[in-house]
């Protein structure tokens, strides 16, 4: 600290506080109505204390669900979506890990090209490609289906290119050593690279996970049997699916369930997390 | 793009290794890439019968359509007005929590949960405060003498999407806006502070310009979360009303080829799309490489 302002000091304090009661708003509000029976809502405002209905709200999201407002139980749901993200943070590492391995270990015809295909992925998000992405998936038959939710969204340049960053900082003795104990490729990159890269996998797959977890748009457009539906797509019908108002107390419930694993991977993770995220974009 | 110095050989191993990844970018990223490229050219009757190509008449028509100019203003102000609130917010916290010495890491916490939401749930959460029955701002506004209705009216439900969208990015651009921060040699500052330079002239002169690279990064980052990320928060809320007030262009992609079917328009669009996002890339790329330098 250049100069010592006890008030300055005070009032970024002040500021802060603020922010973080901002930031946490509406998460607070979302738990509180979660808590409440439902006539509370036809009263008009709704209260900022908790409310006694907590345990019987969640068990009816979990466990019966909203079948009249087209929605299956929760717990189905939140099932899916963990299945998902791990198949995707999985498979996105296996894939990333495999792909950087061959562009920085091997030198071989059109490596360059290779790294160019792996590089438009980047460029082409599903939103942009929404209906052509959609017609291949319905083409190979994998609507409904746990491939049809994940194998799409498996390719991914971020990981490749971490990988690709943290391999190239692996020092060349590594592999000279490597190679002098007459280790071939395959033995090298599993006893000795992979166990190197094991934070940057870990930092990885929490960012994945949570990219995996809240996918929205392609689990809606490649899901029609409700067994399939996952959490994040599953509130949309919630809220407009029934031409009522809707049963706020059980929409805020399943919105607190559907926020929560993200929010204990990151919580828990912070570390792994600040890491995964800064050191992609490089 | 270098290798190692000491390489493998291999004849057909690199290959297989890359074979997962190139297969499914091949399948699911650039033949339908180059499909909506193909199908952006053709015309179908609207009975699915007869398709014929038209070559640039869809984007022709794209351009005369006045829904399809609206959308594209709305998508720059709900981009703009998101980018700026998001950035603004987490630069002023940055600043801030980079004067904490003890009470650093516990504001951090606080700050960087948002990011694990997903953008159609920061929808919800947001929808469901701003509930002009049941929300908890209407009636605070309404003691204000404002009758608030995003059903209704149009900016109401503009100002919700935003605020919506640039809650959940606070956290990203707060993150490198600290990691930035803390990059700045304290040397310099304290050299400022000697010759007199008080907080502000120090933040404006000094901190300000230093960060401009993070600035210019998360600038770009924002503006592509704005334009094709947010489409969750769209759909579950104001699903682009009242009356297409809040219909951004991905979300107009999105009507357009599956409740509208109207396949060669949305493709057309797509296309577009495509073509933003890869001179974002670019841009933000062409940075990169300059960064490199410094």
């Amino acid at each position: 600290m250049v100069e010592n302002d006890r008030w300055g000091l005070l009032l970024a304090h002040l500021i802060l506080i603020l922010g973080v009661a901002v930031v946490v708003f509406p998460v607070y509000v979302a738990i509180i109505a979660s808590t409440h029976a439902p006539g509370t809502f036809l009263q008009g405002v709704m209260p900022l204390l908790p409310g006694s209905h907590a345990v019987e709200n969640y068990r009816s999201v979990i466990f019966e669900g909203r079948s009249n407002a087209g929605a299956p139980p929760i717990g189905l749901m939140l099932w899916n979506s963990f299945v998902m993200a791990v198949l995707i943070a999985v498979g996105k590492i296996a894939v990333s890990l495999l792909s950087a391995f061959a562009i920085v270990y091997f030198r071989f015809p059109f490596r360059i090209f290779f790294f160019w295909v792996i590089f438009l992925t980047l460029m082409l998000p599903v939103e942009v490609r929404i209906v052509p992405t959609y017609q291949v998936v319905a083409n190979l038959g994998m609507l409904n289906s746990y491939a049809g939710l994940t194998v799409p969204l498996i390719a991914s340049a971020t990981a490749t290119f971490l990988f690709r960053q943290f391999f190239m900082t692996v020092p060349e003795e590594m592999l000279e050593a490597a190679r002098v104990d007459g280790a071939g490729p395959w033995r090298f990159f599993k006893d000795i690279l992979v166990p190197l890269s094991i934070t940057n996998i870990a930092a990885m797959f929490v960012i994945m996970f949570i990219y995996g977890w809240n996918q929205y748009l392609w689990p809606l457009l490649v899901t029609t049997d409700d067994r399939y539906y996952t959490i994040v797509m599953g509130i949309q019908r919630m809220v407009t699916g029934a031409d009522s108002e809707p049963l706020w107390h059980l929409v805020m419930a399943t919105v607190v369930l559907a926020a929560l694993p993200p929010i204990l991977v990151i919580l828990f993770m912070q570390r792994l997390f600040v890491k995964g995220l800064t050191e992609t974009e490089k | 793009m270098q290798t190692k110095r000491m390489t493998f050989s291999s004849g057909w191993l690199p290959y297989l290794l890359l074979t997962p990844q190139v297969a499914i970018t091949l399948v699911f990223f650039v033949w339908p890439a180059s499909q909506a490229l193909w199908q952006s050219m053709l015309r179908q009757d609207p009975f699915g019968l007869r398709t014929t190509f038209v070559w640039f008449r869809n984007f022709q028509r794209l351009f005369d359509d006045p829904h399809y100019l609206i959308s594209l203003k709305t998508t720059a102000i709900f981009s703009l007005a998101t980018t700026v609130l998001a950035m603004s917010l987490s630069l002023l916290f940055a600043v801030m929590v980079n004067r904490m010495i003890r009470s650093r890491d516990a504001y951090t916490t606080f700050l960087v949960w948002p990011y694990a939401v997903a953008p159609a749930i920061a929808g919800v959460l947001w929808w469901f405060i701003f509930n002009p029955s049941v929300g908890i701002l209407p009636y605070m506004l309404r003691g204000l003498g404002i009758d608030w209705n995003h059903r209704l009216d149009g900016t109401d439900a503009m100002i919700l999407v935003v605020i919506a969208a640039a809650w959940k990015q606070i956290s990203y651009n707060f993150l490198f806006f600290l990691a930035g921060l803390q990059s700045i040699p304290q040397s310099l500052i304290e050299a400022a502070a000697i010759d007199g330079a008080g907080r502000f002239k120090r933040f404006w002169t000094i901190v300000f310009p230093l960060l401009s690279p993070t600035t210019f990064f998360l600038l770009v980052v924002n503006i592509v979360y704005a334009m094709f990320d947010t489409f969750g928060v769209i759909h579950a809320t104001t699903e682009g009303g009242p009356a297409q007030a809040t219909h951004i262009l991905v979300y107009k992609v999105f009507r357009d080829g599956f409740v509208n079917n109207n396949l060669g328009s949305s493709a057309a669009q797509s296309v577009i799309l495509m073509a933003i996002v890869i001179v974002l890339t670019v841009v933000q790329f062409r940075w990169i490489e300059r960064r490199v330098n410094y």
